[in-house]
């Protein structure tokens, strides 16, 4: 058993080792993981995971009460719902409110709330709004009611931005003349660059697993390399993630650098999925981006280009970015500066029955999934 | 919202595949990945975006088993 070498060998000798022990069943080495993560006294980590994903699975598994006190977990901006600004959600609500036109979405945007209302609480005044399961739905409800058109809102980060691309291919290459998309796609890199300059307390990254499986671990290269911090690609059950802590605490114990670790080896490549990047490539352009919260940040987000920016239901220039509630410090918790239990409004007059900032809305919000969990740290 | 399942490609008729999620059977676009019957896949949103390694599935699996047996969760 050599645990030592973990985190430190070539990635495909790192496989080898991890799975080649893994096939053995040793028990002794998990319990080792485990028993080091607890017991770990090495330099402060405060590893911040930027998936909502993510932070849902660490609630659910209780990881941070495996860990030992001077392990920090910190909930970055990675839920797609909880960064997107008032003034798209304004956006969504104009356009489900004119006659001719309803709006679909995935179910965790509909109580987000806007500047002064959220689409469910709209819908009392007759907002049209439909959940649906897949981007794709959209199509075929579009396809059997033309007297309508149907706005697809069309949130999410690198993981989702290809199926937004096929749709839309879809729709110009079918000739479906009443799907439209507003969107509020965007990407990883950049903000993390951001959050990093602006001196987040962060020295390492859980990095999103989904999300790397579409741009391959490569494109947390460069940010290892720079900020000379180590990135771990993660999957989503609780052994994974412990994985994917362990390397992080070997590799930060005893030295120092950039380093990209691959814990998800069963999706996630080195490249990625290439022909999912060039669809995105193909249908979208890169282009400024306001984080709810954050604010702009150059390069971060991906809007509808060429002949596909004709599908687009005026998604560009939606910077306006209004707190419902004063108080609210969503921001600063979506930045890791605070965790949620500082926000003054956390548990009182903010819950998930009655939220006043987007974190405690979707299931993967890191105000709500530390108010549902009981989560103290 | 970046959450993706698992599941088994049982059919495959032009843009479309039929998967099967622990009996559950769901139509999924296959345009960003080349897919047969038969192989395990990660669906996101309706679509297809990954064809997982059957090899490294079974020893995730294993690992499972054995973090349960440590009781890590």
């Amino acid at each position: 058993m050599d645990i030592a070498c973990f985190s430190r060998c070539g990635e495909k000798r790192q496989k080898r080792k991890i799975w080649g022990i893994m096939d053995k069943r040793n028990t002794e080495l998990l319990r080792a993981i485990t028993d080091y993560l607890k017991n770990y006294d090495g330099p402060e980590l405060r590893i911040m995971e930027v998936c909502g994903s993510h932070t849902g699975a660490i609630a659910k598994y209780g990881i941070p009460q495996l860990l030992s006190d001077r392990i920090h977990l910190i909930s970055g901006p990675g839920c797609p719902v909880c960064v997107a600004p008032s003034a798209y959600i304004d956006r969504m609500i104009e356009l489900s409110l004119q006659p001719d036109v309803i709006v679909t979405t995935f179910g965790d945007l509909l109580r987000v709330p806007g500047s002064r209302e959220s689409l469910s609480e709209a819908k009392g005044r007759g907002a049209k709004a439909r959940m649906v399961y897949s981007p794709f739905d959209t199509i075929d409800l579009a396809k059997k009611d033309p007297a309508h058109t149907y706005v697809f809102a069309a949130l999410g980060f690198e993981t989702t931005a290809p199926v937004y691309a096929l749709m839309a291919r879809q729709v110009l290459e079918d000739g479906i003349p009443n799907v439209k998309l507003l969107t509020a796609i965007k990407t990883m890199p950049a903000v993390i660059r951001a959050l990093m300059d602006s001196g987040a307390p962060v020295n390492a990254f859980l990095a999103p697993g989904h999300v790397s499986v579409v741009t391959g671990s490569r494109i947390w290269e460069p940010l290892a390399e720079q900020y000379e911090i180590p990135f771990a690609v993660a999957g989503f059950q609780g052994i994974e993630i412990l994985e994917a802590l362990y390397g992080i605490a070997r590799w930060t114990n005893g030295r120092s650098g950039g380093r990209v670790m691959n814990f998800y080896p069963s999706v996630v490549s080195r490249a990625g999925n290439e022909e999912a990047q060039t669809q995105i490539r193909e249908v979208f352009e890169p282009v400024s981006a306001v984080w709810r919260g954050i604010g702009e940040i150059e390069g971060s987000g991906l809007a509808l280009r060429g002949p596909y920016a004709a599908l687009d239901a005026g998604s560009r220039g939606l910077s306006r970015d209004v707190r419902k509630n004063k108080a609210c410090r969503c921001g600063e918790v979506l930045c890791g500066k605070i965790p949620p239990t500082a926000c003054p409004l956390h548990g009182k007059v903010c819950t998930p029955l009655t939220p006043q900032g987007a974190c405690m809305v979707s299931p993967e919000g890191s105000c709500r999934t530390w108010f549902e969990g009981g989560r103290k740290r | 919202m970046c959450v993706a399942a698992e599941g088994t490609v049982l059919s495959v008729e032009g843009r479309d595949a039929v998967v099967d999620f622990h009996g559950n059977e769901v139509t999924a676009k296959c345009g960003l990945v080349q897919v047969k019957p038969g192989d395990h896949v990660l669906v996101h949103a309706g679509c297809i975006l990954q064809v997982l390694s059957q090899r490294e599935q079974n020893e995730m699996t294993d690992l499972s088993a054995i973090f349960a047996e440590v009781g890590a969760y």
